[in-house]
């Protein structure tokens, strides 16, 4: 509900906000989120806890406005930003410098670990604004995988000085995201509509798969992989438009589901809930996507999570049933879908959601924490 | 410099006395320097946006940095250009809260465009009006805890310089909202009022809250100063809470409070609810009135000076108000005591000629007894009594006097306009004032690194001259990277604004031009339909493919689709990939099909004709026969077309290279036509 969600106005617009990861027994929700800024003169990653240091009455009820930690500048505009794990960060820089913060949480202050400079870089690297925007990056600790606007993707480990291995011209459209879609696969979305996928064990600089968009070629900016069943990725594009893709069949999208007016910056599935999506765009709407009441209607032996894909042929069509995301026509009263933000105005660049937790930020430099998503 | 500012600043630094200055407009700023006009004839240019400003304590903000002597001359002062900014607030960090939060109200209010009438209308806008004060009261409340833990004492006294301002702003429009928004009649009028001076005349609350907080309140010495306070704000209620405390610690004078409280008790308020007429309310009054004079003529009071003197407050007494001077801190709270005590009934429309008696006519003046011997009154005096004379005019133009911001002006501006307050106001310059306010707020928001997306939803608001502005405005946007300009256009393309997309797309097609980024300088070109750049591209890529002998930035030629059609040159480009990869594929009559079609169509440009006529070499040396006779013969024709064309001079130039594979060329076809004959003669025959 409306009423559960409070908002912070930051004096600085917001292009990321992440929470950050749990200490993997936990069973609690997250407490802390990362956001970056972006156009500012002086650009900032800040931390700030929800909760759980002193502004939250014993009841648990009283919801206070998001705390500052603590913040350090950044150079340039936060572009992307993952945690690698529960105290750092890794920061993705309009200037092509990708850098990792800790978060030293006994003292509350943030500094630079180690930076990669200019990872990302046009023809003259040495050149004073030789460095290309680097777009998206992504983690799977100690493994960082990054891509940026020069088409280059490297791959840089934590512990390392020089990057593992980088494709140079990977792709001579802009790369706008990255994600894992499995521990040796990346998959990545370009400005010509298409999404490709690497094999990291092929020495090959060549994609092992591409997938397009069919008629304009809308880029796309955003990727998420369904978290439990690995074929099924979602991507959003420029006009705004949520594309469902099968990666085990064809090269098309699968479905084509249209809400956002503008670009869409980001797609997740819930990571625990993935019958929940959200995407967020630059015509300032949050749309929440449930499946989840499409499932509880089919007969409960054909629902058994995500392994159970396999028992159907890849062409029968019962197998929209296995998961409402490659329903045919999951526009007929198979989802539900919910525009969180009413009044919208300015662009939502970022958002994130762990637990019944979602948190996001605007151009009109605001960050808005919801603790009762489900609720 | 502005139609509303009518007094001179003086830009420090900048020494007019003694040199030549001259300058130039900008959108929201203006450049100025000194110059050798005049001295030595012809008017040198100082480097243009040679420094940035940086706001100073007055409204013009500026920042001179020496430039070395650009001039060439031995004058070293006069090697500075000034950046004069006029809306200095846009760059104060705390203030981008403010800004943010009242761009949503202001959305809404546009949005909210007319559908209610009548109350509910009003009703709507009274909430607006409220929602952005509450907005300036967050930002205090936000600034004052920067002045409380800033440690520094010159930021100290910068944060609570900016909580007097966003006090002040605030003071001034929940008083434009009671008399202009609201438009409170007689009776409701003097409440609203009276919860104006309560919440804003908070000098006397530490006094009120030691006095209350104490083990005797009766025994503080300033008791009474409290009771005063409260009779003085018609806060009765707590006026008579008090009175019951000395009524039981001096028995002494237990009648007296008792007869004070009930005339307290009594007396008549206006209320809101129109459960009332005025001609009751007026009734009752006087005779309430009537009861005070008696006690206080038949001596009730006399033994206590404090309570013999309230009562005479509750009459109306101008002399025994200006006596607790001290109490009510500001005139205007003094005329609000006196309208509550002698004219509870006052109607908006007799407020200007009350106060014309009140503060300015001998025998007290009470305006000049306030000021505390200030010779003129201060622009916060003006601008609320301008209200009060229910001068909204002149309200605003003071405003956009005094304040150092266009935020203030261009927000209520806008609010009384939705009110249909300005209409009949014209200016003689511009459109009307709510727009001239809302174009100079929004310049200001596009001259800031950060803010300019708010401005953009103000420009759209602004039907005379907010495109036009835009238009100027966005294309001066920074686009460092494509994010940024993907924000920009999109703005751009919702508004159908193709000359300012056309720009922003070869701007990022040149930059990735020159960074080699050939497939995304494509991208571009396609996305602005710019066909004349798509062709320059296409032709570097023919290029690097005559360089090289392959295709960079295959991902995107194979997948031009319907884009390929943009240009002539991307179309062949296109098709000429395609050649490529159905020869790769061994589709040898297709591939020679197209190679054919791409001449005898004149989709290929001349000057690669014979690259493509090389291409067909191989496919003239294969085993099987692949072009047919009359293919062969067109073919034949394309290559005597080339070299005809040439000129002679051209010929002779022409290396032993070219020559040979003309040579070559000739020999294949011809023995491709000749095997082409024995097959199809075989065939016919068969």
């Amino acid at each position: 509900a409306m009423e559960d969600v409070c908002a912070k106005f930051v004096s600085q617009k917001v292009s990321k906000a992440r929470w950050r990861p749990p200490p993997a027994a936990a069973l609690r929700p997250p407490d802390c989120f990362a956001t970056g800024s972006w156009d500012n003169e002086d650009n900032r990653i800040s931390i700030w806890s929800v909760g759980d240091l002193g502004n939250v009455g014993l009841n648990g009820e009283y919801q206070g406005e998001p705390q500052l930690l603590c913040d350090i500048r950044h150079n340039g505009d936060v572009m992307d930003m993952q945690f690698l794990d529960q105290e750092r960060i890794v920061v993705a820089s309009s200037t092509g410098d990708v850098t990792i913060f800790r978060h030293h949480q006994n003292n509350q202050t943030l500094s630079a670990n180690q930076r990669w400079e200019k990872a990302h870089y046009h023809v003259d690297r040495q050149a004073s604004c030789g460095g290309a925007a680097c777009t998206g990056v992504i983690c799977n600790n100690p493994e960082i995988v990054t891509v940026g606007e020069d088409g280059r993707i490297n791959f840089f480990r934590a512990d390392q000085k020089d990057p593992v291995r980088t494709i140079d011209n990977a792709d001579s459209s802009t790369l706008h995201a990255v994600t894992f879609l499995r521990t040796t696969e990346i998959l990545t979305v370009n400005s010509i509509g298409q999404l490709k996928i690497w094999d990291l064990r092929q020495q090959r600089n060549e994609p092992s798969q591409i997938f397009s968009l069919t008629g304009d070629r809308v880029p796309l900016h955003c990727v998420d992989r369904h978290p439990n069943q690995q074929h099924i990725v979602a991507t959003g594009g420029q006009d705004g438009m949520l594309s469902i893709w099968d990666i085990r069949q064809g090269t098309m999208p699968v479905s084509l589901l249209n809400a956002h007016e503008a670009e869409m910056w980001e797609v997740h599935f819930h990571p625990s809930n993935p019958d929940h999506l959200f995407t967020c765009s630059e015509d300032g709407s949050l749309w929440h996507w449930d499946t989840s009441t499409s499932v509880s209607e089919k007969p409960s032996f054909l629902h058994q999570g995500g392994r159970s894909s396999t028992y159907f042929s890849h062409n029968t069509i019962n197998q929209s049933v296995v998961s409402a995301w490659l329903s045919n026509d999951p526009t007929k009263d198979r989802m539900e879908i919910t525009n969180l933000i009413p009044n919208q105005t300015l662009s939502v660049n970022s958002l994130d959601v762990l637990g019944p937790c979602l948190v996001y930020g605007t151009d009109a430099e605001a960050i808005y924490v919801n603790r009762h998503l489900f609720a | 410099l502005s139609g509303s500012r009518c007094h001179p600043q003086v830009v420090p630094g900048v020494d007019s006395a003694t040199r030549q200055l001259c300058f130039e407009w900008g959108p929201a700023e203006m450049l100025v320097c000194e110059t050798l006009f005049g001295g030595r004839g012809g008017c040198r240019h100082a480097p243009p946006w040679a420094t940035i400003g940086q706001p100073l304590e007055n409204d013009w903000a500026t920042m001179g940095t020496p430039l070395g002597n650009w001039a060439g001359e031995k004058r070293p002062s006069s090697s500075s250009v000034f950046v004069v900014r006029k809306d200095q607030d846009v760059y104060v960090q705390t203030l981008r809260k403010l800004f943010n939060e009242s761009h949503g109200i202001f959305i809404g209010l546009q949005r909210s465009e007319e559908e209610l009438t009548g109350k509910s209308r009003k009703a709507q806008l009274v909430q607006v009006s409220k929602n952005y004060r509450s907005v300036i009261r967050a930002c205090m409340e936000d600034m004052h805890q920067a002045a409380v833990s800033a440690r520094d004492p010159a930021l100290h006294n910068q944060y609570s310089t900016q909580v007097s301002i966003l006090s002040a702003m605030e003071l001034i429009w929940n008083l434009c909202e009671i008399l202009f928004v609201e438009a409170a009649v007689a009776g409701p009028l003097l409440i609203r009022l009276l919860d104006w001076v309560r919440l804003h005349v908070c000098d006397v609350n530490n006094m009120v809250r030691e006095v209350l907080s104490s083990e005797n309140p009766s025994k503080h010495e300033l008791f009474w100063n409290v009771v005063d306070v409260f009779v003085l704000q018609g806060r009765m209620d707590e006026a008579r809470h008090l009175l019951s405390k000395e009524a039981s610690a001096n028995p002494a004078s237990m009648n007296m409070c008792r007869v004070l409280d009930d005339l307290m008790k009594k007396m008549p308020v206006p209320s809101l609810g129109n459960m009332q007429t005025l001609t009751e309310m007026e009734l009752k009054w006087q005779h309430w009135h009537e009861e005070c004079q008696r006690y206080l003529q038949d001596g009730t009071f006399a033994s206590n000076s404090h309570m013999e003197s309230i009562c005479k407050v509750l009459l109306g007494d101008e002399n025994a108000i200006l006596e607790k001077k001290e109490l009510l801190t500001t005139w205007y709270h003094f005329l609000v005591t006196r309208l509550l005590y002698s004219h509870p009934t006052v109607k908006p429309m007799e407020l200007p000629i009350f106060i014309y008696h009140v503060c300015y006519l001998p025998p007290q003046s009470s305006m000049d007894l306030f000021l505390r011997g200030e010779s003129s009154a201060e622009p916060l005096d003006i601008i609320l009594m301008a209200a009060f004379e229910f001068e909204i005019h002149q309200v605003i133009k003071e405003c956009s006097i005094a304040l150092s911001n266009w935020w203030f002006v261009a927000h209520l501006t806008d609010l009384l306009d939705h009110c249909k307050l300005l209409q009949s106001h014209n200016l003689y310059f511009g459109s009307n004032m709510r727009e001239f306010l809302l174009l100079e707020y929004a310049s200001g928001l596009f001259s800031h690194h950060s803010l300019w997306q708010l401005g953009v939803d103000y420009f759209d608001h602004c039907p005379e001259y907010g495109r036009v502005y835009l238009e100027l405005h966005i294309e001066r946007i920074p686009l460092n990277t494509e994010q940024k300009a993907l924000k920009v256009l999109r703005i751009c393309e919702q508004r159908q604004m193709h000359e300012q997309v056309r720009s922003i797309c070869k701007i990022m097609a040149m930059k990735a031009l020159r960074n080699n980024r050939l497939g995304s300088a494509l991208s571009w070109s396609i996305r602005a339909k710019d066909a004349a750049f798509a062709t320059l591209i296409s032709d570097r890529f023919l290029k690097d493919y005559c360089e090289k002998g392959c295709f960079s930035d295959l991902d995107l030629i194979d997948n031009l689709g319907p884009s390929m059609l943009l240009s002539d040159r991307l179309t062949f480009l296109g098709k000429y990939r395609e050649f490529h990869r159905l020869y790769g594929e061994k589709r040898f009559s297709e591939a020679a099909k197209l190679l054919l079609m791409l001449m005898t169509a004149h989709i290929a440009p001349c000057s690669f004709w014979m690259t493509l006529l090389t291409d067909a070499l191989p496919l003239l040396e294969q085993k099987e026969v692949i072009f047919s006779a009359e293919q062969t013969y067109e073919l034949m024709r394309c290559l005597e077309d080339l070299t005809a064309g040439k000129s002679d001079k051209q010929k002779f130039q022409d290396d032993d290279v070219e020559t040979m594979k003309v040579e070559m060329l000739r020999l294949a076809l011809a023995r491709n036509l000749a095997r082409v004959i024995v097959k199809e003669g075989t065939l016919e025959g068969s």
